[in-house]
């Protein structure tokens, strides 16, 4: 009986596993190193099914790139006695420090507004955030201020028809993270839509870490920072004792 | 090329970095100040988080300082005893300011803060120089003695000490507040406060200039070594790496700089620190009257 309920489900279960997505990155990890600057990574994979293409609806791949969330504040100025101050603020309980969404298609045509909501694809959507005080009334202008500014700095990008889909099999892009990222696990999910609805999803890790040098000084400004300071200081020290004694044998000599 | 500094997490161009600690290396070298109050606006500019120049900026004035103090040792010029007083005060007004900048960096102003310090100090100590400088001149050019100044108020205080490198018999307690006070902007702003100690030395203690710059220098070393130190314990926002492009700039500018100030004459030189602090504060100030092309920002994480 049990064994017969479990067959049932699983046909049950088929047809939305009728495409599955399989995925590969050209590189897993990224090292920031000290002439880090920036990075590009390929993004490409192919649909695995059992049964023939069917062309209608069309099939769409959407690729996203996480990087590791964080609280944000976002302060708005206003004019107080002349000058302009930072007057309000609106925290933010999760942005990604950064964010980037590739498309096979223009946005309409790859995911519906319900789809988006459940599986938080756009934007806006991957940013989280629980509400404002209640002195505020437009939350919402604060949120598309972190959109906005982090667009700028390159670290949250929407780029549609970027995804080379060919023979609706194999498909391909390219993501390129800028220079000013910070390092943590950027979770990379591929979705295969079909009339706007996911039809099947994959989700893998890209690390980004310091390595070398800035690894064992971010390490130790965080974890010794009493060592990290006395470190400054006699860098600081011996570069003014070097400098002054040079130009004393420059002089003399 | 490009370099990935470790703490502010953001990647600069180094050649960049390295002109501008040149540039504040020669203007260091001609005037004699740290040069804080130029390196860290204009490492805002760049893209360094504010918190991270201004702790930086501190570990970078540490290094132009020893080189500078030790020139001064060997000409003797350096007033020990009176660089002691002013230190117990800066030590004090350093731990104050922190305390300070830590409590705006909660409540979001401490941009504003730094800001209004900067055009404050920067416009009162600039129009001063400017001011005195000028007249200088035109004195020197007439032909006439230069005035002897008093300093009334500041010699009824108790607690007078003796300072001989200076040849003075004053109150401890001025030279304990302009500790203070320079330490307390050290903090928040980043800077050495050369450009305050200096003129207050002069003017309101009545210091001969010879010993003014070697003192300055003396009791900054501590004082900015002691910020390095707290910013790095409380905040760990001191790039080691940002701070050492800095200096391999400003250890070379500043030999140039000496160089070409031992051609101008101490009024001329005067009046160009003048100008350049005046510029500086006109730049901030208008940045604060100004509409900001976007209204919103992003703070801590």
């Amino acid at each position: 009986m049990m064994r017969c309920l479990l067959l049932l489900l699983a046909l049950l279960a088929l047809p939305a596993q009728a495409e599955e997505v399989v995925m590969g990155l050209s590189q897993d990890s990224v090292s920031i190193t000290t002439d880090f600057n920036g990075s590009e990574i390929l993004i490409f994979g192919a649909v695995k099914r059992e049964a023939p293409i069917r062309t209608d609806p069309p099939l769409q791949v959407i690729v996203t790139v996480a990087g590791p969330a964080a609280p944000v504040t976002v302060w708005r100025k206003a004019r107080r006695l002349g000058i302009w101050v930072n007057a309000d603020a609106v925290g933010i309980d999760a942005a990604p420090s950064f964010y980037t969404v590739a498309t096979s298609a223009p946005w309409d045509e790859v995911i519906s507004e319900v789809e988006d909501l459940r599986h938080k694809v756009s934007v806006p959507r991957a940013i989280r955030s629980v509400g404002a005080p209640m002195e505020i009334v437009d939350s919402q202008s604060f949120t598309d201020a972190l959109i906005r500014i982090r667009e700028r700095e390159g670290l949250y990008q929407l780029r549609v028809n970027s995804v080379e889909l060919r023979e609706s099999t194999l498909f391909d892009t390219a993501i390129s993270m800028p220079a000013n990222i910070v390092e943590g696990r950027y979770t990379t999910r591929v979705f295969l839509t079909r009339g706007g609805r996911v039809v099947s999803q994959h989700a893998s890790v890209i690390e980004v870490h310091k390595v070398g040098l800035e690894r064992w000084l971010f390490n130790l400004s965080r974890n010794q920072s009493l060592i990290y300071g006395l470190l400054s200081l006699v860098i600081a020290v011996a570069a003014g004792w070097g400098a002054s004694a040079a130009f004393r044998a420059l002089k003399s000599g | 090329m490009q370099i990935y500094l470790p703490i502010a997490e953001v990647s600069v161009n180094v050649f960049l970095l390295f002109g501008l600690g040149g540039l504040v290396g020669i203007l260091s070298g001609m005037f004699g100040v740290g040069g804080g109050f130029l390196i860290t606006p204009l490492l805002f500019f760049m893209g360094i988080p504010p918190a991270v120049a201004v702790a930086t900026g501190a570990n970078q004035i540490v290094a132009s300082s020893v080189s500078g103090v030790l020139a001064h040792l060997k000409r003797r010029t350096v007033d020990l005893r009176m660089g002691t007083v002013l230190l117990i005060g800066g030590l004090f007004g350093a731990a104050l300011g922190v305390w300070v900048f830590n409590m705006l960096k909660e409540i979001g102003q401490v941009d504003l803060l730094v800001r209004l310090c900067y055009v404050l100090f920067l416009g009162i100590i600039g129009a001063l120089m400017f001011v005195e400088s000028v007249n200088a001149l035109r004195r020197s050019k007439r032909g006439g003695p230069p005035k002897r100044r008093h300093h009334g108020w500041v010699h009824g205080l108790p607690f007078k000490m003796r300072f001989r490198t200076s040849g003075l018999y004053i109150s401890a307690i001025p030279p304990l507040l302009v500790g203070v006070s320079v330490g307390v902007l050290a903090a928040i702003m980043g800077v050495g406060g050369g450009f305050i100690m200096v003129p207050a030395m002069i003017y309101l203690l009545g210091m001969p200039t010879k010993v003014v710059v070697g003192t300055s220098l003396f009791q900054i070393i501590f004082v900015t070594a002691f910020t390095t130190m707290l910013h790095a314990v409380t905040n760990q926002t001191v790039d080691i790496l940002l701070a050492l492009v800095l200096l391999i700039g400003g250890v070379i500018g500043a030999q140039i700089g000496t160089a070409v100030g031992m051609r101008l004459k101490a009024e001329q030189l005067r009046i160009l620190l003048a100008s350049l602090v005046l510029i500086v504060c006109a730049k901030l100030a208008f940045d604060l009257f100004l509409t900001p092309q976007d209204l919103y920002e992003l703070g801590g994480q």
